[in-house]
């Protein structure tokens, strides 16, 4: 079932955006879903190298049909390739190199994030435990986190809260929230919206939003 | 080399010359000292003897003397790097009421998801079980017991069992559910979480290549969490996709050293099913 058209313009935009944060020589981990799709979108001359936390270093794009190899699959348990420069480790070796702030930055999703920049991802109660994965290692440990999702629900409800009311994958540990409409940084003193999405104004945005949200001196459009 | 044989043995390294430490000791003067320098090793008189010549028959004759109730770790992430042939054969065998100890579970009807659809498992330690219908439903009949623990908790956990490592500190889950009733400790200005070790009775680890001694070489993505396995339990068993002679395999490209491993088969049959496969147009 393909996404509407409006859900893939949306995402489009949140990964293009982040992909502008890259920088030549980063290390980076991309979350499952929409997060792995920044990979498309890395600025031309500048070389990053991807992190997948089963054990491997330099993620190559999805193989051809034919060439799928079983030994061969990324955290999303989807197979992809190598590239020139790959290695591999075991899961103990990699998150050591993720618990020792080795990685540059990590994008993932979440269903929540807060003011204090609290992140929910993993769990709602009464569904059932799936269980956190790699999350709170990635959370608790990245030089830099961004959170890459769309503001609201499918309800229209806010996702950037004063408080986090799902059971948390971290604490106080987002540093940048990215979403279709606004690039924001957390920051001691609350929400700074950095950006804004071409066309929204302040007060939609607000609106759209539980957190108080702190116009940014330089508060500039979002890039397209 | 020593030969295991019953009762309290000392056992000293070979030197040429036995100089005295600052004490004015020497390895030979006082054996049960603590300032001495000698390694003093009981071995109990219930024998865990494990010969050289490792390589067993088959999976079969691999497990033949696992018990109900043992706690046996299980390689692989996802579908990569499972060992298939063992769980199969735990399968054959039906011992119950395991304690196991693996990233996922498989998925159902395959993988582990076969020893959880024939009720071996009575708990189940791991970190993602999200493809299991039945372990859902298992879960909510409360007929498995479940403990979910972070990926890079799981694996230092297995990796600190292997390692004499008892208890470590870690950032991950600090403010969340996973630190609840643990002890939480701050060091330089940042708030971690005690874990503790895990260990097993038996561990399933699955190799690409594995000499006669049980020096392994794992494949790719296939490595993830059998290498910390293979330390972590009383007896590894190793299937592998190679058996080689032992001096095949060179000794700077081992991955997990031939100390580690008590038996070693070549897998009758690798089906290497793959879980979701992704692929891009041809250009």
């Amino acid at each position: 079932m393909t996404k509407p058209a409006k859900d893939t313009e949306k995402r489009e935009r949140i990964v293009k955006r982040i992909a502008r944060e890259l920088r030549d020589g980063f290390y980076v981990n991309l979350g499952i879903g929409m997060p792995t799709l920044v990979a498309n979108h890395v600025p031309p001359g500048i070389q990053v190298v991807l992190q997948s936390e089963n054990g491997m270093l330099g993620i190559g794009p999805f193989p051809i049909e034919g060439e799928e190899d079983p030994d061969l699959i990324n955290a999303g348990k989807e197979t992809i390739t190598e590239m020139p420069g790959t290695s591999y480790f075991s899961s103990a070796d990699s998150f050591a190199m993720i618990r020792g702030g080795h990685i540059d930055l990590s994008v993932l999703g979440a269903m929540e994030v807060d003011e204090e920049g609290s992140i929910a991802n993993w769990m709602i109660p009464g569904k059932m435990v799936k269980g956190m994965g790699g999350a709170m290692d990635l959370v608790a440990s990245a030089k830099r986190v961004v959170v890459a999702m769309e503001h609201t629900t499918r309800e229209g409800q806010p996702k950037i809260l004063k408080k986090c009311t799902l059971p948390l994958t971290g604490s106080k540990v987002v540093d940048t929230i990215v979403t279709e409409m606004a690039y924001i940084r957390i920051t001691p003193t609350g929400l700074v919206v950095e950006e804004i999405a071409p066309g929204l104004t302040f007060e939609d945005l607000q609106r759209a939003t539980e957190a108080t949200l702190i116009q940014s001196p330089s508060l500039k459009p979002m890039p397209s | 080399m020593f030969n295991h044989h019953g009762g309290t043995e000392l056992r000293r390294t070979q030197s040429r010359q036995e100089q005295p430490d600052h004490l004015g000791t020497t390895r030979e003067s006082h054996p049960l000292s603590r300032n001495c320098s000698l390694r003093v090793s009981v071995v109990s008189n219930v024998l865990e003897s494990f010969p050289m010549n490792k390589v067993v028959a088959s999976a079969d004759e691999a497990i033949r003397d696992i018990p109900d109730g043992a706690t046996i770790m299980i390689g692989g992430f996802g579908l990569c790097g499972i060992p298939e042939n063992l769980i199969r054969a735990l399968v054959r065998k039906g011992t119950k009421n395991l304690t196991t100890i693996s990233n996922n579970v498989g998925v159902d009807g395959y993988g582990m998801g076969l020893l959880l659809a024939a009720g071996q498992i009575s708990r189940h330690i791991g970190s993602y079980v999200g493809e299991n219908r039945l372990l859902e439903q298992m879960v909510l009949e409360k007929k498995i017991d479940l403990e979910l623990t972070p990926q890079g908790t799981f694996s230092e956990r297995i990796r600190a069992g292997g390692a004499g490592i008892p208890a470590f500190f870690t950032p991950a889950g600090f403010g969340t559910m996973v630190a609840e009733n643990k002890e939480t400790r701050e060091f330089g200005g940042h708030m971690y979480v005690m874990e503790h070790a895990l260990k097993a009775d038996f561990a399933f680890v699955k190799a690409w290549k594995g000499d006669k001694w049980g020096n392994l070489v794992y494949r790719k993505t296939a490595r993830n969490f059998n290498p910390m396995m293979a330390t972590a339990a009383k007896v590894t068993i190793a299937e592998v996709e190679h058996l080689v002679e032992v001096g095949e395999i060179d000794p700077d490209l081992v991955h997990t050293p031939s100390i580690y491993v008590k038996r070693i088969f070549q897998g009758e049959l690798y089906e290497r099913r793959i879980e979701r496969r992704t692929v891009r147009k041809a250009s």
